[in-house]
C-alpha cells in the first residue's frame, strides 16, 4: 500500500466519525432512564440462550453458578462504573477518538477492522440461534455438534440465508422501526426465561424451597462436565461474566455511550444489563437446558441436542419460539449494521449498502458453522482478551500519565501514524496471554512448556482466568514503552497543543 | 393518544406480562397443565405485543 493510499485510508476513517469529533454538548445529556433501558435490551440477546447452556454442558456447581455469576457480574458492573464512565463523562469523545489519540490511526484501523469481523461473527451466532427457532416448528433438525454433526443439513442452510438475508436487508433500509420493536421486545424476554425455567424445575422433580438446592446440583449443575467439553468451575463463571463484555467497560467501548451521561454514577445502570441478561437469563436457560436434556433421556433419545429452540419451545412453547427468533433477529441487526459501518472504511468507493451486505454475507457464513455456538464462550473469551488492553492505554493515558510526567495523546501531539508502545502492548499483553493458556490447552503447542521456565510452565491457567493478568502485562509494556519513547522524543513546546 | 388510552394499553400491557408469569406459578404448583400453560403464555404474548408497541416510546 503506498502513501497516497494510506492517508485515503486513514480520512475515510476520520470523516466516517466525523461527527464525533467534537465533545458532545451539555444540552445533549440522558438520565438514568435512557441507560437503564439501554443496557436492559442490549443485554437480553439471543447468545444468552447459549451462554447459560453451555455452563452446564462445562460440568460447573450451583454453587459456581449462583455465587460465581454474581461475583464475575458485580466486577462487570463496577468496572462500567468506575473505569468506563468517569473517563467517558471528562473527556465525552468517542472510543474511536480516544484510540486515535493515544495509538495512532494505523492501530485504529486495525482495531476497526478487527472489530467488524468480530461483530459479524456475533451477528452470526444471533442469527444460528433464530434459525434453531425458524426451523423447528417446519421439523428441520438443527445441527448436533457435539454429536458430530459439523455441518448443517441444506434445509437448515437455506433456512439461515433467509433468517441472515431479511436481518441483512433491514440494515440496509435503515433500523430505525426495529429498534423501537426491539424496546418493545425486551421486557417481554425476561417473563419468558423466567415461566421456562420455574416449569422447567417442576418437570425436573423441584417442589418447592426444601429441594431445590439437592436438585439442582443433582440434575442441573452437576459439576460433571458432558463428554468432550473442559471442565468449568466457579473461577470460569466469574471470569466469563466479567470477560463477555470486557471489550465495552474495562476495553472502553462504552465511552461512546456514556459520554451522553450526565454523571459518571449512570456506569451503575450496567447493573440493569448484567443481572437480568447475564445472571437471570444464563441461570434460566441451564435450567431450561438440562430440563430438556433429561426429558429427551427420559423419553429414550441417546443425543439430545439443547438448540436455543428446542429449549425454549420445551419450557414456554411458540411463545418461547417467538421469544428466542427475536433474541435473536433484534440483537443481530444493529450488530450487524455496527459491523458495516466499520467495515466501511476499508472499502474504498464501495457504497455503505454495499457494505452492509458483504458484512451480511460473512454473517450468514458464520451462522451456517455450529462450531461457533458450541465455542461461543471461548470465543466471548478471545475477544475479550483482544479488545482489551486499548481501554487499558486509554485509562492508563488519562489517570497516571499526568501524574508520572509524561504527555497525554502523544501520537497525537506528535502526529505519528502509530505508537509503538501501544502496539506492544496491546500484541504484547494478548500473545502472551494467549499461549500462556494455549499451552495447555492445546496439544500441538505443548513445547512452549518444555522452553519456559518452571514457574511459568507450571503456572495452568485458562482464557477466563486471564482478565487480570492481560490488563497487568497490557498496562506494564504499554507505561514502559512510553516511558522509554517520551524520554528519548519528548514533545517541545510547539508540539504541545 | 389521550392519558386514558394509554393507561388502558398499559394496563393490558402489564396484564400481559403478569399471565406469563402467573400462569408459570400454576404449574409449578401443579393447579395447571403445561398445555394450558403454553396456551396463556402465547395470550400474554400476544396482549404485550399487541399492546406495547403503542405506548413504548421510539428513541430519539
Amino acid at each position: 500500500m503506498n502513501s497516497s493510499s494510506k492517508s485515503r485510508l486513514i480520512d475515510r476513517l476520520d470523516a466516517l466519525y466525523e461527527y464525533d469529533r467534537e465533545a458532545v454538548d451539555e444540552g445533549k445529556l440522558y438520565g438514568w432512564r435512557t441507560f437503564i433501558a439501554m443496557f436492559s435490551s442490549e443485554h437480553i440477546a439471543g447468545t444468552e440462550f447459549v451462554l447459560g447452556t453451555l455452563l452446564v454442558m462445562h460440568g460447573v456447581t450451583a454453587f459456581d453458578v449462583f455465587v460465581g455469576l454474581a461475583v464475575g457480574n458485580t466486577l462487570a458492573v463496577l468496572s462500567w462504573a468506575f473505569m468506563c464512565a468517569p473517563i467517558a463523562v471528562r473527556e465525552r469523545l468517542t472510543i474511536y477518538w480516544q484510540i486515535r489519540k493515544i495509538a495512532g490511526p494505523y492501530l485504529t484501523i486495525i482495531y476497526s477492522g478487527m472489530f467488524a469481523l468480530i461483530l459479524c461473527l456475533l451477528a452470526g451466532s444471533m442469527v444460528n440461534v433464530s434459525t434453531t427457532a425458524v426451523t423447528l416448528p417446519v421439523n428441520i433438525l438443527s445441527p448436533n455438534y457435539a454429536a458430530g454433526q459439523t455441518v448443517p443439513s441444506v434445509p437448515w442452510i437455506l433456512t439461515a440465508i433467509g433468517v441472515g438475508a431479511v436481518i441483512a436487508v433491514l440494515a440496509v433500509l435503515g433500523f430505525e422501526r426495529l429498534a423501537h420493536f426491539a424496546k418493545v421486545v425486551a421486557p417481554w424476554m425476561p417473563f419468558v426465561f423466567v415461566a421456562g425455567a420455574i416449569v422447567s424445575l417442576r418437570s425436573l422433580g423441584v417442589t418447592g424451597t426444601g429441594n431445590f438446592w439437592q436438585i439442582v446440583n443433582e440434575k442441573i449443575w452437576t459439576g460433571i462436565p458432558r463428554p468432550g467439553q473442559i471442565h468449568y468451575g466457579f473461577w470460569h463463571c466469574v471470569g466469563l461474566a466479567w470477560l463477555c463484555n470486557i471489550a465495552q467497560h474495562m476495553g472502553m467501548g462504552d465511552v461512546t455511550i456514556f459520554r451522553y451521561a450526565r454523571k459518571w454514577q449512570m456506569g451503575f445502570c450496567s447493573a440493569f444489563g448484567m443481572f437480568i441478561g447475564h445472571y437471570i437469563a444464563w441461570i434460566c436457560s441451564g435450567i431450561l437446558c438440562a430440563a430438556f436434556v433429561h426429558s429427551q433421556l427420559a423419553a429414550g433419545v441417546s443425543d439430545p441436542n439443547p438448540t436455543p429452540g428446542n429449549i425454549a419451545m420445551f419450557g414456554a412453547g411458540y411463545a418461547g419460539i417467538v421469544c428466542v427468533l427475536l433474541a435473536g433477529w433484534t440483537t443481530a441487526n444493529p450488530t450487524l449494521y455496527r459491523a458495516g459501518l466499520a467495515f466501511q472504511v476499508a472499502t474504498p468507493n464501495w457504497r455503505r449498502w454495499a457494505v452492509t451486505l458483504a458484512a451480511g454475507a460473512i454473517m450468514i457464513v458464520t451462522a451456517c458453522i455450529p462450531a461457533i455456538l458450541h465455542y461461543l464462550d471461548r470465543i466471548v473469551a478471545y475477544y475479550g482478551l483482544f479488545f482489551m488492553p486499548l481501554g487499558a492505554f486509554i485509562f492508563i493515558d488519562f489517570w497516571l500519565f499526568p501524574r508520572l510526567g509524561l504527555a497525554r495523546y502523544y501520537a497525537e501531539q506528535k502526529g505519528l501514524l502509530m505508537s509503538w508502545p501501544a502496539a506492544a502492548g496491546w500484541f504484547g499483553s494478548f500473545g502472551i496471554c494467549f499461549l500462556l493458556s494455549a499451552k495447555d490447552q492445546y496439544q500441538s503447542m505443548g513445547w512452549i512448556n518444555n522452553i519456559l521456565p518452571a514457574f511459568l510452565a507450571n503456572y495452568k491457567s485458562d482464557l477466563f482466568l486471564q482478565v487480570l493478568p492481560a490488563w497487568l502485562i497490557a498496562v506494564t509494556l504499554y507505561l514502559v514503552c512510553s516511558l522509554i519513547q517520551q524520554k528519548m522524543s519528548p514533545i517541545s513546546q510547539e508540539q504541545t497543543k | 393518544m389521550t392519558s386514558q388510552t394509554k393507561y388502558i394499553l398499559q394496563a393490558v400491557s402489564f396484564a400481559g406480562l403478569a399471565l406469563s408469569a402467573f400462569s408459570a406459578f400454576l404449574v409449578f404448583g401443579g393447579i395447571l397443565t403445561k398445555e394450558a400453560y403454553f396456551r396463556l403464555m402465547e395470550a400474554g404474548m400476544l396482549m404485550w405485543f399487541g399492546t406495547a408497541v403503542f405506548w413504548i416510546r421510539k428513541d430519539h
